[in-house]
């Protein structure tokens, strides 16, 4: 099984070790995993700003460079959203196109998706001890329905409780150029995030994007927390937590 | 009503901050989405949501025949259609109608329109005194005529305190702390209206074309008495608001109440048709509609005609984190929230609320309540693009974006990028684990830290590490 791995242009920049996690839990479930060095970003911020030139552009790129693969996984959920859901309308009016972007967009999975539902990844190296909340990222729930597989995966940790904290499946504020073009708000609904998860008494929030990772990590610091640990689902279950 | 959309980013900016606010709109965010959540699961949840969405869509698909339909069986049953283009023409016909039956007073049940149009002030002009009476609206009218924030809850920004004094303030009578009693002293202050008003006005949820009837959802009986008790009825309403038939009403009856109120219906629910009869108790002599096209006919067959099946439910603001966070005046027109941010640039401009399709993270959580299954995110990214099309986006947003697609689109190049991007937020960490004021973002470090990158990009470590195998 080749699996071409999308890093994200976000992992690349900022948490190049969640790559390597996924990378290791892709070769644990047995798969042959490719990383294509060309590529860059999947076009969501062009998409979500309205410049759908420049998103089709990279999303052609995109889907050169990936459509040999037999899966497609990417670190998040939001990644994976643009290429399943918003591919196919970017290739409306083409036909060709649009053929291999929903080729591509069946075959490509979020994370902690495809380890649950396709590679059915049962052993997982790591070895995380502690109590754990899971943030639901709007992509990942809403577009995809990544919502159990995560959790699945957790309870497979021997170390890990996972409590459930109030409102997980309420956005951050993070939301991409949001959360600068409105800095304010973006910032009051990640403090909402903060406060629901240190009510849960969690040692970890653990989620699947990274754009709600370096919000929720951000606020909590900004908030003099420095206990509560923000991890991606990848690092935990890799064992690099 | 006055447009002030574009004064969105400021108005936002200062709502974020108001924690007072944030407390009164969680209050009946509790309320709605807890509400919602029991009474939908009652149902079929998502066969009603879809059947709901065919029945809107097949009237759209059609609108001319369904208001032509509507038109001859109302005026079959005494009632007087009237076509009205904008907010100005709506008010000129109720203007004409006020005079041709010497109206001195009106009763209003709740009208979106009346606000669209700006009716009240145009009613006062005429010499005409409009008074609300839906208790939401009764108080903001009283309070200096101030804006609903809040398309179902029109008041929902005040405290219990705030309109304690407020009736002391307006009604001169000892102010009363309980809201059973508030509610009994706003009554007695309405009956008289009631019983002097010559003309009733009011919205309409539905219209019914097969008998020409107007649905109406409320919860307080006021909209009985303005609909039945003066002799005259004007019903303003949006000519998207058709529906073919009283079955079809009945599937929406199923999922509107809850997907509002978390009501399993609503406290009254009525459907007025035709004039008084004789040996009719009550009801009006004359009963006319003034059917609004105000932006909704140029939506038909556009990208954005999904917008036209909405039911006026609210759910989308009820569970909008932005909403909840700003409250719905920041939005600065009749209709806020996620509804709104569509709503809005298509009816007074686009170039007139520029923020408002930006103002959302695109979360969804508004289109997946959203009981007619309006994509409300896909359209705010159509209006995006829309603005992108006509250059309406900052020349330093645009340049950005373009130099950031360029270099996405040339590997090398932005592999040394990323390189250097790192490089410069590291040194701007200052060798902490986060940056706490970044120049190129001052709103993010406002009001959090912004996380330090590791060090080397993934491409780079990549690199090496395969090097090694
Ligand atoms: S857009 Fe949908 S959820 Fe919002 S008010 Fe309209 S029908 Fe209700």
């Amino acid at each position: 099984m080749k699996v071409g791995l999308f890093v994200t242009c976000l992992v690349d920049l900022m948490r190049p070790r969640i790559g390597f996690a996924a990378l290791r839990l892709l070769e644990a479930a047995g798969c042959e995993v490719v990383v294509p060095a060309s590529q860059t970003c999947c076009g969501q911020p062009a998409w979500n700003s309205g410049d759908r030139r420049a998103a089709r552009l990279l999303a052609e790129k995109m889907i050169a460079e990936f459509e040999g693969c037999d899966y497609i996984v990417a670190p998040s959920g939001s990644c994976v959203g643009t290429i399943r859901t918003h591919y196919p309308e970017l290739f409306a009016d083409d036909a060709a196109w649009l053929e291999r972007a929903a080729a591509l967009g069946s075959r490509t999975y979020e994370l902690a998706d495809f380890l649950a539902t396709v590679a059915k990844l049962d052993k997982l190296p790591g070895d995380f001890t502690g109590t754990v909340t899971y943030h639901d990222s709007c992509s990942g729930l809403r577009e995809l329905g990544v919502k159990a597989q995560p959790r699945a995966l957790l309870a497979k940790l021997p170390g890990v409780t996972l409590t459930e904290m109030n409102g997980a499946e309420e956005c951050c504020g993070f939301g991409g150029t949001f959360s600068v073009k409105f800095g304010e708000i973006s910032a009051r609904l990640a403090e909402k995030k903060c406060e629901n998860m240190r009510a849960s008494g969690a040692d970890a929030v653990v989620l699947g994007d990274l754009g709600c990772m370096l919000n929720i990590e951000g606020k909590l610091r900004r908030l003099g927390d420095e206990r509560t640990q923000v991890l991606h689902i990848a690092e935990v279950l890799a064992g690099e937590a | 009503m006055e447009v002030r959309s574009m004064h969105f980013k400021a108005r936002a900016g200062a709502a974020a901050a108001d924690k007072a606010l944030q407390a009164k709109l969680s209050t009946a965010k509790g309320l709605f989405v807890e509400g919602r959540k029991r009474a939908v699961a009652e149902i079929d949840l998502e066969a009603t949501r879809e059947a709901s969405k065919a029945i809107r869509d097949t009237c759209l698909a059609d609108l001319d025949v369904w208001l032509e339909r509507f038109e001859q069986e109302a005026t079959k049953r005494g009632g007087r259609v009237l076509w009205a283009r904008d907010g100005a023409e709506i008010c000129r016909l109720v203007v004409d109608i006020a005079r041709r039956h010497g109206v001195k007073k009106a009763i209003k049940s709740k009208s979106m329109l009346s606000e669209e149009a700006g009716l009240n002030a145009a009613l006062e002009a005429a010499g005409v005194e409009p008074v609300e009476t839906d208790l939401g609206e009764y108080i903001l009218q009283i309070n200096g005529n101030e804006h609903p924030s809040h398309i179902i809850a029109p008041a929902i920004h005040k405290t219990k305190e705030e309109v304690a004094e407020l009736f002391e303030r307006v009604h001169h009578r000892p102010r009363k702390t309980d809201i059973g009693e508030m509610t009994r002293e706003a009554r007695e202050m309405l009956r008289a209206h009631f019983l002097s008003a010559d003309m009733g006005i009011s919205g309409g949820n539905f219209l019914v074309a097969e008998t020409g009837s107007v649905a109406l959802v409320t919860n307080e009986g006021n909209g009985r008495m303005v609909t039945t008790l003066p002799r005259v009825h004007v019903v303003i309403t949006g000519v998207e608001k058709v529906i073919p038939t009283l079955e079809d009403l009945a599937t929406l009856m199923r999922i509107l109440p809850r997907s509002a109120t978390g009501q399993t219906i609503s406290n009254y629910f009525s459907v007025l048709t035709g004039t008084k009869r004789p040996g009719d108790t009550d009801g009006p002599e004359h009963h006319y509609f003034i059917l609004v096209d105000n932006g909704r006919v140029g939506l038909v067959g556009s990208d954005f005609q999904d917008m036209l099946r909405c039911i006026r439910c609210a759910a989308c603001m009820n569970h909008c984190p932005v909403y909840q966070t700003i409250g719905g005046h920041a939005y600065g027109w009749v209709y806020p929230g996620p509804m709104g941010a569509v709503l809005t640039p298509l009816y007074v401009g686009i170039e007139n609320a520029i923020e408002l399709p930006h103002a959302a993270t695109l979360c969804n959580q508004c289109g997946v309540v959203c009981p007619v299954k309006i994509p409300l995110p896909d359209l705010m990214r159509k209006l995006r693009e829309q603005q992108v099309e006509r250059g309406l986006r900052p020349w330093g947003e645009r340049a950005a974006l373009r130099l950031w697609s360029w270099l996405a689109r040339h590997p090398g190049l932005y592999a040394l990028a990323a390189k250097l991007g790192v490089r410069y937020l590291n040194w701007l960490a200052e060798g902490e684990d986060r940056i706490r004021v970044m120049g190129i973002a001052p709103s993010w470090t406002a009001g959090r830290d912004f996380p330090a990158p590791e060090g080397r990009t993934f491409r780079e470590l990549y690199k090496t590490n395969r090097r090694d195998r």
